[in-house]
């Protein structure tokens, strides 16, 4: 077939098999599965960031005002979940769990810890719940004396401080903290591949294993990886100029502060 | 002694390294795994043993060649093989189209086929009907996803990066069937304790395209007179009995194949 009888469409296909370095019509063939996995990444992460989230809050206040008796089990708790590898918690749960009768026979089984799903999502929401519950922790006790003086002084409830004072004030100092997590756990969203989940890393490996072709699967889901990292930190930086706007410069020239 | 042995056989392969070319009488630098058994496994003392081992001694044998051994990671032997870092791989690798563009090999030497495993009384056939929405699971790069995703279009494919947690997923029962290698599946799951209560599904699979034609030695493509004699000393082999005490040694079944 000479140069000029190709349609531009068969002269990308002559190009990408002959003189690519990668296949892209091979990536081209299957965007659809990327998709699908970065559905199931994005689907695992935000739920467990969610549930991760909500259970750190009451986590959170017991270990800042060093509750009597779940200070400890609590800090057990943070100290094991962010003093080891998520593969290492993630295969605990998935194949640990599987290696026993009781469980294997209880009605937890087949709903639940049978399917690699919410074994991943179990996993991922203890976890983020570990790192959470540490640094709004951290939050929480670095609120300024004065502001919950004067809430106490205005008559409000203890609960009503915590509700109405300490809280949205620790949450807007864990922003920017907040967002690494978040990334972190996109990122560690990788495990999911490892318990046979198709997520964007499970199809990479799915290409390169089907095709002994390693850069196409790798680069197109690190390519997928990129561009949701770049969102959420884009994100964050809307909630970060809205919610932090008290720490910008008055001067409507200057930029805002980058944070540390 | 064997202190002398060794630096003995060291220098042959230094010799077998600096004249470079493979000349009757000189040493065959054969590539192996050491990490497959029953075909080859390295005892604690360090010396290789198994049924792929044998057979390279009974080559370098029939050839009047002495043997190196050259150990060799899997997902570096057919580099090693065309930096000449031996001459050729007896390592149970499977003939196929897409090694064929980069290396050559004999005839095979065994053949033993793919086959599903599922539980005794698992009330589906296995057939791509049969299959259709049931979990399956393979080991991820190998020729049995391949078949996989080719035989059994309409079953969930769950991949796995070791044949290790395809076995103890079919055990937990998160598996409806899976498929491999039938003689690692009868030693590696069926005749243990785990794999009670399991058993072949169906007949061996029929894919030549995905699975090849058994395993060969591999060569580098302008070795071709090495091939035609390494494919002669397999008929030879084959031929006059040695193959079947060879076999008998480490399996039940005869493993050459049709």
């Amino acid at each position: 077939m000479a140069e000029t009888d190709r349609t531009f469409f068969e002269y990308l296909v002559y190009v990408s098999e002959n003189h690519s370095p990668l296949d892209f019509m091979l990536i081209a063939d299957h965007i659809d599965k990327f998709f699908y996995g970065a559905l199931l990444t994005i689907e695992i992460t935000v739920l467990a960031l969610l549930i991760g989230g909500l259970m750190a809050i009451p986590l959170a206040i017991a270990r800042a005002y060093r509750h009597r008796w779940l200070n400890a089990p609590i800090f057990g708790f943070t100290y094991f979940f962010r003093g080891t590898p998520l593969l290492v918690q993630t295969y605990l749960v998935y194949y640990g769990l599987a290696q026993f009768d009781f469980v294997r026979e209880s009605f937890l089984w087949d709903p639940i810890l049978s399917s690699p799903w919410w074994c991943a999502l179990i996993t991922f929401s203890l976890n983020t719940a570990g790192y959470t519950t540490e640094f709004l922790r951290g939050a929480i006790e670095n609120t300024a004396k004065g502001e919950i003086e004067a809430a106490r002084a205005c008559g409000m409830s203890p609960t009503r401080v915590m509700r109405r004072i300490i809280l949205p004030s620790a949450f807007r100092r864990a922003l920017p903290a907040y967002s690494n997590e978040v990334i972190f756990m996109l990122h560690s969203s990788v495990v999911l591949s490892t318990i046979t989940l198709q997520d964007i890393l499970g199809v990479g490996r799915w290409l390169n294993g089907r095709y002994y072709l390693a850069y196409e699967g790798f680069i197109t889901a690190m390519l997928f990886y990129m561009v949701l990292v770049f969102l959420i930190s884009k994100a964050f930086r809307l909630w970060e100029n809205r919610w932090l706007k008290h720490l910008k410069s008055h001067n409507p020239a200057a930029p805002v502060p980058e944070r540390a | 002694m064997i202190k002398k042995k060794l630096t003995m056989l060291g220098l042959a392969g230094l010799l077998a390294l600096v004249t470079g070319t493979a000349t009757a009488g000189s040493a065959l630098r054969v590539g192996v795994e050491g990490a497959y058994p029953p075909f080859s496994w390295k005892e604690a003392d360090g010396t290789l043993k198994g049924f792929d081992i044998d057979m390279a001694m009974e080559v370098c044998k029939r050839l009047n060649r002495e043997c190196v051994l050259v150990e060799q990671e899997w997902d570096g032997m057919i580099p090693a093989l065309l930096a000449k870092k031996f001459d050729t791989i007896i390592a149970s690798m499977s003939i196929t189209e897409e090694r064929k563009k980069k290396i050559d090999f004999t005839i095979k030497y065994y053949n033993t086929p793919a086959k599903l495993v599922a539980k005794k009384d698992a009330g589906f056939e296995g057939t791509a009907a049969g299959l259709n929405g049931k979990r399956l699971g393979v080991q991820r790069a190998t020729t049995h996803q391949c078949s996989a995703e080719k035989l059994y279009p309409g079953a969930e494919l769950v991949l796995y990066g070791t044949q290790e947690e395809v076995w103890q997923d079919l055990a937990a029962g998160r598996l409806d069937a899976q498929l491999s290698d039938s003689l690692q599946a009868y030693e590696g799951f069926l005749a243990l304790d785990a794999g009670k209560g399991f058993d072949f599904l169906g007949d061996a699979i029929d894919d030549i395209e995905c699975q090849g034609v058994g395993a060969g030695f591999a060569v580098r493509k302008e070795d071709s007179a090495l091939r035609d004699a390494l494919s002669q000393v397999i008929l030879d082999i084959r031929g006059d009995g040695t193959y079947k005490a060879m076999n008998d040694q480490y399996f039940a079944v005869d493993i050459y194949g049709n």
